[in-house]
């Protein structure tokens, strides 16, 4: 079993959603990011997300375009991000890590190469941003074949015919956009965010993390109730972003991530 | 080539275009693309598109034969295809009119645009006015200063220009904005893309409401020369213009179509805004094309004089017709643009755009080579009133 599977399978027993935080590799330092990793594991993240830095993150909000801009501008590379992924494998066997990104640096690579180097490194997931079903089908096929599980996305406006197109093609969980927005925007109706992902996990068969908008322990506390997983990336980024050195980071990071951790557990009731 | 039908169903010209965009506007696209299919196929929009192009635009314009520069540079006949004499002064309102008038029959009320010398800008915020629409316009905090006269154009038009300070400031940041706020209000909004790129249908929509242009040009070359053009020249940022001119040859295989992208300090320097010329193919802004970017697959900052083809992508069909070999691209820098510039100033009485006059300077570069029963057709896409600031600045004068 998957390394993503087994969490789901293992946090089901535990009648939790798993908490993924996403943070963007190389912010706020260059230093911080394998540490950062294990900080956020040993204060209660389920799983890693890792933004791969793009020039051009048209599906992200402020404070992820900066993120970005920032590890960018420290000379931040795709390899650098496979690096620090196999440094953190090397003391950490069992948690998730994700890579989120866009596809063009990836093709820079070549999406082979990327695919054999991300197994290597022990990335068990991959959401590409920009790569949509209808154009995945080459590159879903090289990462499923390195073991790697391709998420896609699904959004409120998303039809019945792609929820079937992402079932086909993705593996590993689906990530719900739980808002028509950028990342770090403000969702106000959660009841029919949950209300939606409640049906769309019967009609796909696999977990289904929630993510924008997601950005403090009340609102993880509520989103738990009806996802397998939620996701807390700008509002983590946000407060990163302000820490001047690498303890500060580390210790903002967990203090925010303990109070989220917390909140993760479903009412016997909603499950 | 003689039974071209690029895109196919999908959106792809070879292995270019396609739709590469955030879940969220898939079902956006697919609804614009439906729209855009019926509209095309109904007799009333169709009517209604043509008698504003007519009555608002007013097409058509001329193919004028520029007769004293094509005598003093002794070559090929120059003629050029005045679109710089449409209302608004450039090329860019024959799409803004058409995506305005599906915008209206899609029921949206809300139009937001890009822009970056402001031309699609100040077309978008007409067209909005025109049909009573709200309309804000995302344009690089760069290219706000050095397109201060445009900017206030969109003012004076009602419409609200929001600058964009992500990134490196222009033209591709101020899409990536307009692309989040679209994701943002899709339901509401209907996004006017001012170029050939974007996801589809983008792409071939622009395309579609710019072939007037090589539609007419080449009924007038007919009916003037009698016979087809022997060169087609246009110059290609994201590259509306030029397709609009090539694209009703492309099948007319004696005719030589050229693309010219701002080839800026130099393409040896890297400070240029040529990807068909320098770059590779990667996925920007929706589609699969020839892109400026680095060895890490990060787009690169582009460079030129003129903001108009500051863009480090290029429409799709462009990177298809290289590929075929259906169309040539090559680069004026500069320096060859603004003496084309002032060169056209001198002798024809026209003040070209900055953009145009890359194209222009290839025309006056390739003239000479050709024998003086030969044509060349050039797209004057725009005025150059709105760079008359950056000219000026050029020769250390204040205005």
């Amino acid at each position: 079993m998957s390394r993503l599977a087994t969490m789901f399978a293992d946090l089901q027993q535990e009648n939790k959603a798993a908490l993924i935080p996403f943070i963007t590799a190389g912010d706020p330092s260059l230093t911080v990011t394998v540490d950062l990793m294990h900080t956020l594991v040993a204060s209660g993240a389920d799983a890693i997300e890792l933004g791969m830095p793009f020039s051009d993150p048209m599906a992200d909000g402020p404070s992820i375009q900066r993120a970005s801009e920032r590890a960018l501008a420290r000379g931040v590379k795709l390899r650098m991000v496979l690096e620090w992924v196999r440094e953190f494998r090397r003391s950490n066997q069992h948690t998730p890590v994700i890579l989120m990104g866009y596809l063009n640096p990836l093709e820079a690579m070549g999406m082979a190469t990327f695919a054999e180097l991300a197994a290597e490194a022990g990335v068990d997931a991959v959401i590409i941003v920009d790569l949509t079903p209808e154009e995945a089908r080459h590159e879903s096929a090289l990462l499923k074949a390195r073991g790697i599980d391709p998420v896609f996305l699904l959004a409120p406006t998303s039809g019945a015919a792609r929820v079937q197109t992402v079932k086909a093609l993705g593996s590993g969980f689906v990530y719900y956009v739980s808002l028509r927005g950028t990342t770090g925007a403000a969702q106000s109706n959660w009841e029919e965010v949950l209300g939606r992902v409640r049906d769309l996990r019967q009609e796909l068969a696999m977990p289904v993390a929630i993510g924008f908008g997601i950005r403090d322990a009340e609102t993880v506390a509520r989103v738990a109730q009806g996802a397998d997983a939620v996701v807390v990336g700008s509002a983590l980024v946000e407060i990163l972003a302000d820490c001047t050195d690498d303890q500060a980071a580390l210790l903002a990071a967990s203090n925010f991530l303990q109070d989220l951790a917390a909140a993760t557990v479903k009412n016997r009731s909603a499950s | 080539m003689d039974n071209y039908t690029f895109p196919d169903a999908s959106g792809h010209y070879g292995p270019y275009g396609g739709r590469f965009v955030a879940e969220t506007l898939i079902p956006a696209l697919d609804e614009l693309n439906q729209a855009y299919q019926e509209a095309q196929s109904d007799p009333e929009f169709r009517a209604e598109l043509h008698s504003e192009l007519r009555q608002f635009v007013g097409r058509p314009n001329p193919l004028y034969h520029a007769e004293r520069i094509s005598r003093m540079l002794g070559g090929a006949q120059i003629y050029l295809k005045r679109e710089d004499l449409n209302h608004t002064g450039a090329h860019k309102i024959n799409n803004a009119v058409g995506q305005a008038l599906l915008a209206r029959r899609m029921g949206k009320k809300r139009i937001i645009a890009e822009t970056g010398a402001g031309q699609h800008g100040v077309a978008t915020a007409t067209v909005a006015t025109r049909y009573g629409m709200e309309c804000l316009v995302y344009m690089g905090e760069e290219d706000i200063q050095r397109q201060s006269s445009n900017v206030f154009r969109m003012r004076l038009l009602g419409a609200e220009v929001a600058a964009v300070t992500s990134g490196t400031r222009t033209l591709k940041d101020a899409l990536n904005e307009a692309l989040r706020d679209w994701v943002t209000h899709v339901d509401n909004t209907f996004y006017v893309i001012g170029t050939v790129a974007g996801p589809h249908p983008y792409p071939a929509m622009v395309r579609d409401f710019h072939r007037v242009i090589g539609d007419e040009a080449r009924a007038q070359c007919l009916e003037l020369t009698g016979r087809l053009p022997d060169v087609c020249i246009a110059c290609v940022g994201g590259g509306s213009n030029a397709i609009g001119l090539f694209y009703p040859f492309i099948n007319d295989q004696s005719v030589r179509l050229i693309g010219v992208e701002a080839g800026g300090l130099g393409l040896s320097t890297g400070q240029h805004a040529a990807p068909l010329t320098t770059g590779r193919p990667g996925v920007l802004h929706g589609n699969r094309t020839y892109l400026m970017e680095d060895e890490d697959g990060q787009i690169l900052p582009t460079h030129s004089i003129s903001a108009g083809l500051d863009y480090p992508g290029v429409g799709p069909e462009h990177a298809y017709l290289k590929d075929i070999g259906r169309a040539e691209y090559v680069a004026a820098t500069d320096q060859e643009a603004l003496q084309a510039f002032h060169q056209l100033c001198r002798t024809e009485g026209i003040i070209p755009a900055l953009e145009t006059s890359h194209a222009l300077a290839h025309a006056f570069a390739l003239a000479p080579t050709m024998r003086s029963d030969q044509t060349i057709i050039v797209n004057l896409s725009g005025r150059g009133d709105k760079d008359i600031h950056t000219v000026a600045a050029l020769e250390g004068i204040h205005l």
